[in-house]
């Protein structure tokens, strides 16, 4: 039995080279573990592909024969559509409650026994689900949809790299956002009040109904740089379209820099304040 | 050296109960009230009591889960809430009715997973994972993701997951609870032969005192939160007055029951052919000598002590007993 005993001898690599290697493989195990669900992924596509029509077929609606509205002209109405409905399941805004059926059930427990700390250790899982959501689900529609409606197309060389950048620091803040929605369960143990002003607000205030830009200007100032909510969705997508002159992309995007490193620096704060008071459910 | 000690820990907990239509008081309650241990590494040591005494918590405290609400504790020398994710480096532990398995990977994902995430060097997670492989048959189902395996493959899954790094100390919270007998055997063999190499220490609360009876010299009973006994389980039968019994079949009645110094008779049963003695100062021999010459005998036999006869007498009332 000795062998299944012996104490771990002392790691020779350096910490961070073990953080990382850690974080990896549990990146790794995010993507195996959504990747098994791939009838799931297959609905979810073609749900999003259907109301990616019926989006389109609206906001194009609204442009009317003018065939702009909001700084968007018709292509760039197709591309924030289609983009949008890929999108959605990378940043998985909605339907994540995994932390908070933890919590309720008291299987948290076994989460805090882990040496990872937990904010780092959903975070990475999440990072590997939205790898795979990239594949299976961001891919279809973003396909599908140049067959049937006008897209636009980036110009700018930087604009590929800036997307690709403004969608993980979108995942990184909505993983921030639903981790501290889920967290309001350590105080409430039900968390579905919470996740229905976040299901409704963040539908609406991160653009996923309609763009930001078809509000006023005066809100959909305050909403882009008092909240984090666009960072979540219609910043990058509006980095694809090429809205804005690049500077103000680069300065978006460094909001939504500031917004996920604010965000995921309150979840250690709200996770450290509620391991003081937790209670294990269940015994 | 001791791997673990408590100082007065204590948690409490604050519900709110219904105290009127509308209002909710406030009410404190005391899972754990101010528990005194110090285990030894390698012992295996078995921590019982009722439901709601407290065991749980205590283990949760230990583990760092839970913040105590007074008193010290430490584990490996560290303090379990402050050192949690040091503390877990060094320490397994195994909740029957929790998994710290990931539901949707195979168990050899979840195993790789575990080596990174533990940071154990490849080359003894590989021999720490071929030992339980052996010791316990995970071979069957070593690919089969967490969510369809019985509850007897999940629980020997989880017991090597527990393992892999290595810990110093286990602590594993009634790990048969549900188990068939096949599985609770497996279980136990294992657990046993962890023990026997002496270099892990094991805390085990089950209520399943065959468990106890099978792995641990030291018992620990709690009640409301207290310590209500603390020594091995023979020390428990002479504090508590449990006895072995001598059961012995006659081939006819007596016309009353024997008076034999130091046995009297517990119980006459089957019309008087049957008599029990508990031993007090005799022995069997002085028993069955002095039956001998009274009838004859067609079958003895001997009962040794029944443990939960005495811990349901302990759960009942404690102070009336200790």
């Amino acid at each position: 039995m000795g062998s299944v005993t012996a104490t771990v001898a002392p790691p020779t690599d350096p910490n961070v080279t073990r953080w990382f290697r850690t974080f990896g493989a549990i990146v790794a195990s995010g993507f195996r573990r959504h990747a098994t669900y791939r009838q799931a992924a297959v609905a979810g596509v073609v749900t999003n592909t259907v109301f990616g029509f019926l989006r389109c077929y609206i906001f194009l609606a609204v442009a009317g024969a003018a065939g702009t509205v909001a700084g968007y002209d018709r292509a760039q109405l197709g591309t924030f559509v289609w983009a949008g409905q890929g999108l959605l399941a990378v940043i998985a805004i909605w339907g994540w409650t995994e932390l908070a059926d933890r919590i309720r059930t008291g299987e948290i427990a076994s989460d805090l026994l882990r040496p990872v700390h937990p904010v780092t250790s959903y975070l990475a899982t999440d990072l590997g689900r939205a790898g795979f959501a990239s594949l299976a689900r961001l891919l279809p529609p973003v396909v599908i949809g140049p067959f049937f409606f006008e897209v636009y197309l980036p110009r700018h060389w930087a604009t590929p790299p800036l997307f690709a950048l403004s969608v993980l620091l979108a995942v990184l803040g909505c993983f921030a956002c639903r981790y501290l929605v889920n967290a309001t369960a350590y105080w409430l143990q039900d968390v579905r009040g919470p996740m229905i002003l976040w299901t409704l607000g963040s539908g609406v205030l991160a653009g996923l109904y309609f763009p930001l830009g078809f509000l006023p200007g005066w809100l959909e100032a305050t909403l882009r740089y008092a909240t984090p909510f666009p960072s979540l969705l219609q910043v990058p997508l509006d980095v694809l379209v090429e809205r804005e002159p690049m500077p103000t992309e680069l300065g978006l995007v460094g909001l939504q820099l500031g917004w996920a490193v604010l965000l995921l620096a309150l979840c250690r704060l709200v996770q450290r304040r509620a391991e003081h008071r937790l209670v294990v459910q269940g015994g | 050296m001791n791997v673990i000690e408590m100082n007065g820990l204590r948690k409490e907990f604050t519900v709110r109960v219904k105290a009127g239509r509308l209002r909710r008081e406030k009410r404190t309650v005391t899972a754990v009230d101010g528990v005194d241990l110090r285990v030894e590494r390698g012992e295996m040591l078995g921590y019982i009591g009722p439901n709601g005494a407290g065991k749980s918590t205590t283990l949760k405290m230990l583990t760092g889960v839970l913040t105590p609400s007074a008193g010290h504790a430490r584990v490996c020398g560290l303090r379990p809430v402050p050192d949690r994710t040091r503390l877990a480096l060094r320490i397994g532990v195994v909740f029957g009715q929790r998994s710290q398995l990931w539901w949707d990977l195979p168990l050899r994902d979840s195993f790789a997973l575990l080596r990174h995430v533990y940071r154990v060097p490849a080359g003894e997670h590989a021999a720490r994972l071929a030992r339980c492989r052996s010791l316990l048959d995970l071979d069957e189902f070593l690919d089969t993701p967490v969510r369809q395996l019985s509850l007897g493959q999940r629980m020997r899954g989880e017991l090597t997951a527990a393992l892999l790094h290595g810990p110093e100390v286990l602590f594993l919270d009634e790990p048969t609870i549900g188990l068939d007998v096949v599985s609770k055997q497996a279980v136990r063999g294992f657990l046993a032969e962890l023990g026997r190499a002496g270099d892990t220490t094991l805390v085990l609360t089950t209520h399943d005192l065959a468990d106890i009876e099978r792995l641990c010299r030291r018992l620990v009973v709690i009640d409301h939160g207290q310590v209500v006994h603390d020594g091995s389980i023979a020390a428990l039968h002479s504090r508590y007055g449990s006895r072995r019994m001598v059961v012995a079949e006659l081939d006819a009645a007596l016309p009353a029951p024997p008076v034999l110094p130091g046995a009297p008779v517990q119980r006459v049963e089957a019309d008087g052919r049957r008599l029990v003695f508990a031993l007090e100062s005799a022995s069997v021999a002085e028993v069955v000598a002095g039956l001998a010459g009274l009838a004859t005998l067609r079958d003895i036999s001997i009962v040794e002590p029944d443990i939960e006869e005495v811990v349901a007498r302990l759960y009942r009332a404690p102070a009336e007993v200790g």
